[in-house]
């Protein structure tokens, strides 16, 4: 199976793929109007402050949609889910849903998650979910 | 008399597949076929856009010598965006005749112009890496949402690729013309669930090209005029997961809004409508995002034949993006067909069409265009 595309950090983006490497979910708040983003930039585009900083996420969120690929890709067994999740701090990112069968009956919509950490390269590590063992 | 108009309207002389033809010269064969139409040369052309090229590329293959030019390039509502630039540069008098050409090789991919997303891109980091494959896996993911929060069936967005075959079997030039049924659709191959085959466009090659000029010019023409009464545009996001909400458009709203307010038209005065369906679930976000139908009640408008042949708003009427043709970039063939209507000669042509609006999306719901066509100059 071929390596999934990974992504290059650039100087604004490289704290969050420092945070998956070290087992954090990071993201982003504005000091002037409290406003969570993601994906990273230096400055908050709610009201454009500079005055913004990392902080450490939850890492839990839940299923706010997806697609199930049937289609062949070079790096995944089809079928396999793309999926949006919705962070427990507001923002939305797209991740895949592991240990979990890749089928409608399983991935439920607003289901639970919490983030897990997938090692691929000694520079890139993925941020992906599961569903959580317990209550959201 | 001022305004502006469209006076020259085609798309190439074939429409599929067309292996014997390179991207830059399905442009060339657009824009010759409408100065046949317009009754003109490169040499009557001062201004120029196109998306997916270059623009010099494209001026200096067709001989033109433009004093604007207009390389805006947000996907396949780029030729929406042109639209409305051509009319602000000829209202300033940047220019008094522009060409806007489109010309893709989408199924052979001969003499693509090449665009790979960077992998330092948003799209490269934070999309690429979880499997997306192109815009059948990302276009797409939204839906589920919104057939949670609004009870769309799967039936009924099947239904928007069994309407939109009506139309196209009215049509010679249609791609696939043989009807189809709710059950054909839900039985074809599931693509990226929940969307089948059938739910989702062509992929063929082809192109188009408009020729834009002031309202008082286009009476020097032979083609009836088709008036440009308003325009909007919008962008978004470039990729999906960073759309402000999953079941509405905020770039369809800004866009269609925008046109309509300029065109000073309610919603009982359009007579044809264009939505930009790369997938069924567009009509469905359309006509909720322009207003034609309130939040989640689209998909049963659709279902009771109110966008068919025969319904009270006829919609996408060429065959669409789903049966028609779609190249990639299909925004100059929703507002071709557009031209078409409101000229009178359209293969499965709608009765008196005064006022036709044509909607078109970019990228992964990432960017906007709308054009409101009148057949009479704007009163």
């Amino acid at each position: 199976m071929a390596q999934r595309p990974l992504p290059r950090p650039t100087p604004e983006t490289d704290h969050f793929w420092a945070g998956t490497r070290d087992g954090e979910l990071r993201l982003q708040k504005c000091h002037a109007c409290s406003h969570v983003y993601f994906p990273p930039r230096p400055f908050c585009p709610e009201c454009s402050s500079r005055d913004v900083h990392v902080f450490r996420a939850s890492g839990r969120g839940t299923l706010e949609s997806y697609v199930i690929n049937h289609r062949p890709h070079p790096a995944w067994t089809a079928p396999y889910a793309i999926a949006l999740v919705k962070l427990a701090e507001g923002p939305r990112m797209m991740s895949n849903i592991v240990d979990c069968p890749q089928t409608p009956e399983a991935l439920v919509l607003d289901m639970p998650l919490e983030v897990v950490f997938d090692k691929q390269t000694d520079e890139i590590t993925l941020p992906l979910f599961r569903p959580a063992g317990g209550a959201p | 008399m001022t305004g502006v108009a469209i006076v020259g309207a085609a798309e190439t002389t074939e429409l599929g597949v067309i292996p014997h033809m390179s991207e830059l010269q399905l442009h060339a064969d657009a824009a010759l076929n409408a100065f046949a139409d317009a009754g003109i040369t490169a040499r009557d052309i001062d201004g120029f856009a196109t998306a997916g090229f270059r623009p010099t590329e494209v001026a200096q293959y067709l001989g033109l010598k433009p004093r604007w030019v207009d390389g805006t390039s947000v996907g396949g509502c780029s030729f929406m965006v042109h639209v409305r630039h051509a009319v602000a540069a000829i209202n300033a008098g940047h220019c008094s005749t522009v060409l806007i050409t489109h010309g893709e090789s989408g199924k052979s991919r001969v003499g693509k112009a090449g665009m790979a997303p960077s992998p330092a891109s948003f799209g490269g980091q934070f999309e690429a890496p979880f499997g997306v494959m192109g815009p059948p896996t990302m276009f797409t993911v939204p839906v589920l949402r919104y057939m949670k929060d609004y009870g769309l069936t799967h039936e009924q967005l099947a239904m928007v690729a069994v309407v939109q075959r009506q139309w196209a079997a009215r049509n010679p030039r249609a791609s696939f013309r043989d009807l189809i049924t709710v059950d054909d659709v839900l039985n074809s191959r599931m693509i990226a669930y929940p969307f089948h085959l059938l739910e989702c466009c062509l992929v063929t090659d082809g192109g188009g090209a408009l020729i834009v000029t002031s309202a008082e010019r286009a009476k020097d023409f032979p083609q009836p005029p088709v008036y440009i009464w308003g325009t909007g545009e919008s962008s978004e996001t470039p990729i999906i997961s960073q759309m402000e909400s999953l079941t509405s458009s905020r770039a369809f709203r800004q866009a269609g809004g925008d046109a309509m307010r300029e065109a000073g038209i309610r919603h009982a005065d359009v007579d044809h409508l264009m939505i930009y369906d790369a997938f069924a679930h567009l009509p469905i976000y359309g006509l909720e995002d322009l207003g034609f139908c309130a939040k989640g009640e689209a998909g049963a408008f659709i279902w009771e034949g109110n966008t068919a042949p025969g319904g009270r708003l006829p919609t996408n009427t060429n065959g669409g993006g789903l049966s028609y043709m779609h190249s990639g970039m299909y925004g100059m063939y929703a507002l071709q067909e557009s031209v078409r209507q409101v000229r009178g000669i359209a293969p499965a042509q709608v009765d008196n069409v005064e006022v036709a609006l044509c909607l078109g999306v970019g990228g992964m719901f990432g960017a906007s265009g709308c054009v409101v066509f009148g057949r009479q100059p704007r009163g």
